[in-house]
């Protein structure tokens, strides 16, 4: 049966324009319940014996999506109404709804009701599509019940007052969210409801309007359609609010219509608006632009102004106005006029709410309330306010980190509101503390799944005949192959070889794991790879990409035992020529796995002259003459402090905290895989120049070094920064007596780098492909496939150069590969942080049991304190020089060099100076441990 | 594949003509000839017929009102796509020194208007009387999110996948037409080939009923 499907639709060019579609009409949908049989459909996800068929409208979707998430409900049908709607309104909401679809293990249907016979309406004359919807929603679940008989429920749950009352003239069950999940009698779940939005039937919401009690405490949000004018004329500014760091009272919309930052301050003036919102902004009069010194804002302070402790209603006090830049502005009279336009946030556009990982803030237990208590959560995440919610389970929660998601903020109260989640675990719990890490950071640590673990080759692996008698595969087995890598690495993806030759020559071999012989394009394993794009290394675990008996046994090319590989050799001169290129599938056998410090020493000791010394012997010489040459280039050799910890293997608490060292060795390998980078990069671009997988690394611009050349130039040096060799010469040349002085400098101009992001090339022009830091004009990554997917593209992409292998056909769609860019970058950023909060995590259990004096050495002026940078230990932290509650006005910032100085005496802080701090694990609030650092 | 409907003598003026539909896809042809040639300078061969085709887009053919100016590069090309196609059906040595003309035009455009042009083309040249050799039909066939689909309509052509048009002469079981504007690994493309080979033959069996049809009309007509 054909029907035509009408609709108005307005162009991206804001033209409106009308669609027609056919739409055709089927009778052989299957309902998808194990108990059917007139239906025949291949999977029946609904149980036979499920006590009722729950049918679900939009709004139960779009604000209920944590209830559904949880396990507790199941035999869910989904009509595809619903879903274009959900689709339409919230595209994160609808990612999760489908992932639940497609889960295996949960019993949720799709029932495409808009083409099934039965079940199709047409839109009457006078009905808005909103009414047709719920009518078609209606329609749907009555066709279930007819279809399936009496003996089993089938239940709309609606939160809409008016769909539920024509469901129950028309004689389907209906319930709402609470009261059906009331009916579970689990007394957990009813946590997970969200709270409604008015107009929707609550049971709260009786008790909740007092309205001679409540005050208006934020301004309403103008309606969209004066925002769309307001912006179309002017007044008003579009862009994504970002809240500072340290300053959660302070926010920063990049706009493109003023091409300049907005400041905004204080919560009233945010209007309601989280991080990462897309929002309305006007600019304030002028006047009231003031120059906001930058602060130092100790989350302590937010803490001891507050004293809402919370029973039920009580949250919504009069606007505590802790904006805390503009108080202190106010009071000193030297208020400079900013040059960054301020405004308050008129409306929001988009909003990014999440589930927010965090704790309760402690409170007494309510006595007698029912069972229920208002409590508020507050997130690890600073920026983000706290939230308000409801739980019966205070008493459980109070002590643990816990999940929460956001519902609404209405005009009323100064806290959001919103539900828990689930919870994670102890507080203070390392394990817990990882976990929020990895949550925070998006990094999907589920145990590989079933379908993803039957892609894997039979184990125990050996090498096949096959493999041997494969013609592009060379074998290498004879050639004296080694590796070299951290201590203790059990995913060992690279190893070397170096062969004089009879003319004088060396051939030196780069030999990759080959991972892409196990993973297949399209399998479940390359789809869960994709995913998760990066191994994530934190202190004293690894989260793989690849499963476990892969990443450490099958591609780990470990010593004595034949592994395949993919290989670049070179012949190169004694003086590091590269005189021709080869590249291959091979097979070897790696004849030593080394660690860095067992390579070096063994360099070192000049009474070693077997073969395998020799060899890295001649590697080495090799290296430091590609390096020099890198280096004249115009490579920047630039310095991090990277931490290392001890830890004690039965309680995994670290013992022993230091910064990890670079060897010589170290240089040698990293030398050699940056050439085997550049020169796949150069081959794969060759033949595919419009879907080769390359990295780059854009040139920092002149407002991100800005920081570094104020701190250089306050103590005498100056940087040039007009290319990256002018740079790099001029940090060699930065030197004084200090001997840290240089690696300091080093570090300062690392952070004001931009990141290095993978790309597809033929979404940018060849100019564009630099690397900045590397001086490559191209660069990939081809070396550690075991752990990174871009990497295993790369060889899949080198694979098909060379004729080995066809191109699988995720190549020709441009558009795809990009998103799989883009995704990489995202999870290579998430990696970085997750490890770097797990170092912090880590340093935060080090010094509770183990207050310490060390150096430290200033980095930062603040106006109330300055911000150390402790080498030994690679932390950074604040030192306040002025009390808290005290607003710091005694002390003047000298800008220009970047000096704090105490008037009247000769006290003063330059930025670079060297002070002896004492560091010390304190815990202000109960569950928040941090690192205090003080002056002594 | 799409509903199909054809209508056979919709233009009273012309020699012969047909409306043809494929799903939402609407297209009209008119066929004048054989008749003198017109222009004696685009008379190549006087031993064989002069094919002329000219395919035109209705400004209202589309959601957007745009104007389709006579001539441009897509008609034309599609112009000469369809004569080509034509031209090797049509028994064009038997009628020397005579010219036939194709006109169609879009008169709804959702995806395929080029196979529903050479359908429609069939329909009337066969209600012109001209001879043939077979009876040409045409079919697209893409290939989006690994399966192959036949009779793109305009949403799942604008999908960015690839687009295989085939015309086949049906009993001959000849190819007179192979487009495609992406690239194709070459074992897929032999399935999205075979797919709209079969949709070719689906609507020359709907030709031939339609035309046997219409031969029936004018039998009863006639007495």
């Amino acid at each position: 049966m054909l029907q035509s499907k009408t609709f108005v639709k307005k162009t991206k060019a804001g033209r409106v324009q009308k669609v027609v579609r056919e739409h055709y009409l089927r009778d052989d949908i299957p309902c998808g319940a194990a108990s059917c049989s007139a239906c025949a459909a291949v999977e029946h996800p609904l149980a036979a014996d499920a006590a009722a068929i729950l049918v679900v409208d939009t709004n139960v979707v779009l604000h209920q999506i944590d209830l559904l998430e949880n396990p507790a409900i199941e035999d869910v049908v989904l009509l595809s109404v619903v879903l274009d709607e959900v689709k339409n309104k919230n595209l994160s909401v609808f990612n999760r709804i489908k992932a639940l679809c497609s889960n295996k293990a949960r019993r949720f249907f799709v029932f495409t009701n808009e083409h099934h016979r039965d079940t199709y309406i047409k839109e009457m004359v006078g009905e808005s599509p909103n009414d047709r919807n719920d009518r078609a929603i209606r329609v749907a679940t009555r066709w279930y019940q007819s279809h399936l008989g009496d003996n089993i429920k089938v239940l709309l749950i609606t939160n809409d007052r008016d769909n539920k009352r024509k469901a129950i003239e028309e004689g389907i069950n209906a319930e709402t969210v609470e009261s059906y999940v009331r009916s579970l009698a689990q007394p957990g779940l009813l946590d997970l409801v969200a709270v409604s939005t008015s107009g929707d039937v609550t049971m709260e919401d009786a008790e909740d309007l007092r309205p001679s009690k409540r005050k208006v405490i934020y301004s309403e949000h103008k309606p969209m359609s004066e925002i769309t004018s307001g912006l179309r004329c002017g007044i008003y500014h579009q862009g994504k609010l970002r809240v500072n760091r340290y300053n959660p009272f302070e926010a920063y919309v990049g706009s493109e219509s003023i091409g300049d930052e907005i400041v905004i301050h204080g919560r009233s003036n945010m209007n309601r608006a989280f991080d990462g919102d897309i929002v309305a902004v006007e600019l304030l009069p002028q006047d009231q632009w003031h120059e906001s010194k930058s602060f130092i804002v100790d989350d302590d302070e937010d803490y001891a102004e507050e004293d809402v402790h919370l029973a039920p209603n009580s949250a919504d006090d009069a606007p505590r106005n802790t904006n805390h830049t503009q108080s202190t502005v106010a009071s000193s009279a030297a208020a400079v006029v900013s040059s960054h336009p301020v405004g308050r946030v008129v409306g929001i556009i988009k909003r990014n709410w999440n589930s927010y990982c965090g704790s309760l803030e402690p409170m007494p237990m309510p006595a007698g309330s029912g069972g229920i208590a208002h409590a508020l959560f507050v997130s690890k995440d600073r920026r983000i306010p706290k939230i308000r919610i409801q739980t019966r389970q205070l008493g459980n929660l109070l002590d643990k980190r816990i999940i929460v998601a956001v519902d609404l903020w209405d005009v009323l109260s100064r806290y959001p509101s919103g539900h828990y989640v689930r919870t994670i675990g102890d507080i203070g719990d390392k394990d817990t503390e990882t976990e929020v890490v990895l949550i925070e950071n998006d990094i999907n640590t589920r145990p590989f799944s079933t379908q993803v673990l039957a892609c894997l080759p039979p184990l125990p692996w050996t090498l096949s005949p096959e493999d041997l008698a494969n013609r592009n595969r060379q074998d290498l087995r004879h050639v004296r192959v080694f590796s070299v890598d951290p201590p203790g690495c059990r995913d060992i993806d690279d190893a070397l070889h170096c062969t004089p030759l009879p003319n004088g020559n060396f051939e030196v071999g780069v030999h990759i794991a080959d991972v892409t012989n196990f993973v297949h394009p399209g399998t479940p394993l390359d789809e869960e790879a994709t995913q998760r794009g990066t191994s994530v290394y934190l202190v004293g675990q690894r989260i793989d990409m690849l499963p476990k008996p892969l990443t450490e046994d099958v591609c780990s090319l470990r010593a004595d035992v034949e592994r395949l590989a993919f290989s670049v050799v070179w012949e190169m001169t004694p003086h590091a020529d590269i005189i021709s290129t080869r590249y291959t599938k091979s097979v070897i056998k790696s004849c030593a796995a080394m660690s860095y410090v067992e390579a070096q020493a063994r360099m070192d000791d000049s009474r070693l002259v077997d073969p395998l010394t020799v060899d890295l012997r001649n590697l080495n010489s090799l290296a430091k003459i590609m390096r020099h040459r890198r280096c004249e280039r115009g490579a920047l050799t630039l310095a991090s402090a990277e931490v290392k910890f001890e830890i004690d293997s039965e309680t995994h608490d670290p013992l022993d905290i230091g910064i990890y060292q670079i060897r010589e060795a170290n240089q040698m390998i990293e030398e050699f895989m940056l050439a085997a980078n550049i020169s796949v990069a150069e081959k794969i671009l060759k033949h595919f120049p419009l879907c080769s997988l390359l990295r780059r690394h854009p040139s920092p611009t002149k407002e991100m070094l800005e920081p570094l050349l104020r701190t250089t130039s306050s103590v005498g040096l100056n940087l040039d920064v007009s290319s990256s060799k002018a740079l790099a010469e001029s940090l060699d040349n930065a030197k004084n007596d200090d001997p840290y002085f240089n690696k300091l400098i080093r570090i300062l101009a690392t952070r004001c780098m931009t990141q290095a992001v993978y790309f597809c090339s033929g979404d940018l022009t060849f100019s564009e492909y630099y690397h900045y830091g590397l001086a490559a004009s191209l660069y990939t990554h081809f070396t550690s496939p075991i752990r990174r997917y871009a990497d295993v593209i790369v060889h899949r992409l080198l694979a098909a150069a060379l004729d080995i292998a066809k191109l699988p056909p995720l190549f020709q769609d441009g558009p795809q590969l990009t998103g799989i860019a883009d995704n990489l970058n995202y999870r290579h950023r998430n990696a970085q942080m997750a490890s770097r909060a797990s170092v912090e995590l880590h340093t935060l259990i080090y010094f509770r049991t183990r207050p310490t004096d060390t150096e430290a050495r200033i980095v930062k002026i603040k106006a109330n304190g300055f911000i150390v940078f402790v080498p030994k230990f690679g932390i950074e932290g604040p030192i306040y020089l002025t009390p808290k509650g005290d607003k710091g006005v005694d002390w003047v910032v000298d800008e220009v060099h970047q000096r704090v100085t105490k008037p009247g005496t000769s006290v003063s802080y330059a930025v670079l100076q060297t002070v002896m701090i004492h560091m010390e694990v304190v815990e202000p609030q109960p569950h928040r441990p941090k690192l205090q650092l003080t002056l002594i | 594949m799409r509903q199909l409907k054809g209508e056979i003598g919709v233009v009273a003026k012309a020699d012969g003509s047909a409306l043809f539909e494929m799903g939402n896809t609407r297209v009209i042809a008119a066929v004048y000839g054989p008749r003198e040639v017109q222009n004696k300078g685009q008379q190549v061969n006087s031993k064989e017929a002069l094919v002329r085709c000219e395919y035109r887009m209705a400004e209202f053919s589309t959601g957007d009102r745009r104007r389709k100016p006579k001539g441009d590069r897509r008609s034309t090309e599609i112009s000469l796509v369809i004569r080509q196609t034509m031209e090797a059906s049509i028994l064009t040595h038997l009628m020397p020194r005579s010219q036939i003309d194709i006109f169609v035009q879009v008169l709804q455009a959702d995806g395929g208007t080029r196979s529903a042009c050479i359908n429609a083309a069939t329909l009337a040249l066969a209600d012109a009387g001209i001879p043939m050799r077979d009876i040409v039909t045409s079919c697209s066939a893409g290939y989006l999110c690994s399966t192959p689909l036949l009779d793109l309509n305009y949403i799942e052509d604008s999908a960015g996948g690839p687009d295989v048009t085939v015309g086949i002469l049906a009993k001959m079981d000849k190819v007179t037409l192979l487009q495609m504007d992406a690239k194709l690994p070459m074992d897929t493309f032999e399935n999205v080939m075979e797919l709209a080979i079969e949709g070719c033959k689906a609507i020359a069996n709907y030709i031939r009923e339609v035309l046997l049809e219409n031969t029936k009309r004018l039998e009863c007509q006639r007495g």
